[in-house]
């Protein structure tokens, strides 16, 4: 029984993300772990501590991205995995949902796939769901309670928080979820697993590794470039008054005024 | 040489860097103001692991090295002082003590629990009369047998009403000359019958801290608790300060860096005449003596650290970091609230509480006074140091990270 959670590093929400001339972007001079993933990734180990299953943290990407994985490992998950390849420099989602599929199914044993409910950098999950489609396994996503999870009996029942209302849906084993930031309180590493992190070799694995060729890879999207966004033009104004009563009616006239009630 | 920092130490004080802000810091200003231990502070150093980081693995702790520590240290102290007076205290002067001059039998009656975290240690030297003068205390123990009674009252404790174990220091022979000879080290519990202990209240800094006194009505103490020989303390308690030092060293460096970050910041979004501040030729010397400060007291704290992973004796390198990193805090701090205006003078932002902290660490664990003295005595040759019965204990990973 293996729980696979998949994670990467994204840049921290507070930096300066700039694009120069030429439409290539700087994402800041700090990445952190996806935040989202935290939570994925406290999921696993928490589903390692109350069930006999191995945890295995993955990721797609360079040697940068190697401290996502190290993260994990001081968190509790088993083991890690780097899936690489130089023609996945300019991979897109369906790539990346290839790799992950193929690797997922390298292991062998998962019945459960772990993700954040979406990478923060490019605000997008569709990923999650290319990889849940390639794998053939049903997709659980926006989960913020998992209820029941039965490795045995192959099963799991959870609740998902969807615009529509909370919603609470079972499914065979192998499945791939989804989570939101309601379903735990992310861990922080141990002494231990800093260790074991620290001392740890990643293996990565190439697209010869897990059997894929350049051409299944091929990116069907590319970004061109990016652009900046338009300035924002805008001023503040401090209202003054001696009572927060008059300080509200002067408010009321300012919002009259410029016609914003 | 090489200054670069292993994954495993970088990774540590990541941790403890994100503990400190996500769990403390929120609410760290309303103990500061109601003058309280933050009652989370403990909790959270034990069950992380933290009190433990450089006891080895065989004696409950984690088996990180002595650089580790310092790290640690200065990230509590980016947070707040009180959180790495802590590990002054329970770590610095208390655990690695034991682990230097312990027995066997100590270790594991003591340094376990409290490198687990299950048990708080404090270190009880300071009395009325005897604070840069220690030789001087006036706190005795009389040998009975098999059992040692205690009498005296310690002050300025660090934890004094929190901790469970301390290491006190009396005199069993108080007409000794020279008079530190008749000192001896004896390892105390909070529920010994005849101890009594009380809070120091309205403190200028440290005020989200513990600190407080310790009176010893006939206290007996078996022989057993006895740390070291008789006679022996002064040196044990002296030892005890080369690493209780370097944990303020360290901390004191969080402390300036604390100053120049939120300088930092300040001075990018206050504007005047049309400008930011940080653009003013006088603010950016501030901002460049804060810097160079805490590199070169990083660079002191290092030295010492790399000493003690070594197991070298390191008395004057401990000292000169000691006095140079909280000298150094002391002025970031005024230069930080001064770089804040109005509102680094009110309690509104965190720079008043940085001065308030830093004043503390120039008085204790050897007042920047007495820091000088040493530093020219052993520049003039009047001081020189000897060897000890009992030797710093390196680190050694293979064995400080083994399980037995
Ligand atoms: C927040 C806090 C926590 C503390 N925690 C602990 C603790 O956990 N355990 C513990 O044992 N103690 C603790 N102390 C006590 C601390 O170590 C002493 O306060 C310190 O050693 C100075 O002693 P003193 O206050 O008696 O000052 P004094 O020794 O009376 O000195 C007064 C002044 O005279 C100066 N002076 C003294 N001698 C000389 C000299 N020869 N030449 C020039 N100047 C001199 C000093 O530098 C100082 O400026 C703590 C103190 C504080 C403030």
């Amino acid at each position: 029984m293996h729980v696979v959670v998949l994670t990467k590093m994204t840049p921290d929400t507070e930096a300066t993300v700039t694009v120069n001339a030429s439409g290539q972007v700087h994402w800041g001079d700090k990445l952190v772990i996806n935040p989202w993933d935290e939570y994925a990734i406290t999921e696993a180990v928490l589903i390692k501590g109350a069930h006999n299953v191995q945890v295995t943290v993955m990721t797609v990407g360079p040697e940068a991205q190697s401290e996502a994985l190290k993260h994990g490992l001081a968190i509790g998950c088993d083991q890690a995995v780097r899936l690489w390849d130089s023609a996945l420099e300019k991979h897109d989602s369906l790539a990346y949902a290839t790799v992950v599929a193929a690797a997922i199914r390298k292991l062998g044993d998962v019945d459960l796939v772990l993700f954040g409910k979406e990478m923060a950098d490019l605000a997008t999950d569709q990923h999650i769901f290319q990889t849940a489609r390639k794998l053939g396994w049903n997709m659980l996503g926006f989960v913020a309670k998992i209820e029941a999870l039965d490795f045995a009996a192959r099963t799991v029942r959870v609740r998902r928080l969807t615009d529509r209302g909370a919603e609470v849906v079972a499914s065979r084993l192998p499945a791939v979820i989804s989570v939101l930031k309601d379903i735990n309180e992310p861990k922080y590493p141990t002494f231990i697993g800093i260790r074991k992190a620290a001392k740890a070799e990643v293996p990565v694995w190439g697209l010869a590794d897990l059997g894929l060729s350049a051409a299944e890879v091929a990116p069907r999207a590319q970004v061109l470039g990016y652009r900046e966004l338009p300035k924002r033009e805008g001023s503040a104004e401090i209202i003054e008054g001696a009572t927060a009563q008059e300080k509200a009616e002067k408010l009321v006239a300012r919002l009259l005024e410029e016609k914003i009630l | 040489m090489d200054f670069s920092l292993t994954e495993e130490q970088l990774m540590a004080q990541e941790m403890v860097r994100e503990l400190a802000h996500d769990k403390i810091y929120p609410t760290l200003k309303e103990w500061d103001r109601k003058h309280q231990p933050h009652p989370d502070v403990l909790p959270l150093l034990a069950e992380n692991g933290v009190l433990g980081i450089n006891i080895p693995v065989r004696y409950g702790g984690q088996g990180f090295d002595y650089i580790t520590l310092a790290l640690v240290c200065e990230e509590l102290e980016r947070v707040d002082a009180s959180l790495r007076v802590v590990m002054s205290v329970h770590a610095g002067l208390n655990s690695l003590a034991l682990l230097q001059w312990g027995t066997e039998d100590q270790k594991q009656r003591f340094l376990v629990p409290q490198a687990r975290g299950e048990k708080i240690a404090g270190y009880a030297l300071t009395e009325a009369e005897a604070g840069s003068d220690p030789a001087n205390l006036r706190s005795t123990a009389r040998r009975e047998g098999d059992i040692y009674i205690l009498n005296g009252e310690k002050m300025w404790i660090s934890l004094a009403t929190l901790a469970d174990h301390f290491i006190v220091f009396a005199k069993t022979d108080p007409h000794a000359q020279p008079r530190h000879k008749g000192i001896t080290a004896f390892i105390i519990t909070r529920d010994m019958k005849g101890v009594s202990t009380y809070d120091e209240k309205h403190k200028l800094g440290v005020r989200a801290g513990s600190t407080g006194g310790i009176v010893m009505q006939d206290v007996e103490v078996p022989v057993e608790n006895r740390l070291g020989e008789e006679g022996e303390g002064f040196y044990i308690a002296m030892s005890c300060l080369d690493n209780g030092r370097y944990t303020v060293a360290a901390g004191a460096t969080g402390c300036i860096r604390a100053c120049l970050e939120d300088s930092v910041k300040y001075a990018k979004e206050r504007y005047t005449f049309g400008v930011p501040i940080a653009h003013h030729q006088l603010i950016k010397q501030k901002i460049a003596y804060m810097q160079q400060w805490y590199d070169a007291a990083k660079l002191l704290v290092l030295r010492a650290g790399w000493l003690k992973n070594q197991g070298m004796r390191n008395t004057r390198e401990t000292a000169v970091a000691k006095w140079f990193a909280t000298e150094m805090s002391v002025k970031a701090a005024l230069e930080a609230v001064q770089i804040h205006g109005a509102y680094g003078f009110s309690d509104e932002y965190d720079v008043e509480r940085y001065l308030r902290n830093a004043k503390g660490a120039v008085i204790y664990e050897g007042s920047s006074e007495i820091q000088q003295l040493l530093q020219a005595d052993y520049a003039l040759g009047y001081r020189q140091d000897r060897p000890l019965r009992c030797e710093p204990v390196p680190y050694d990973p293979e064995y400080w990270q083994s399980e037995a």
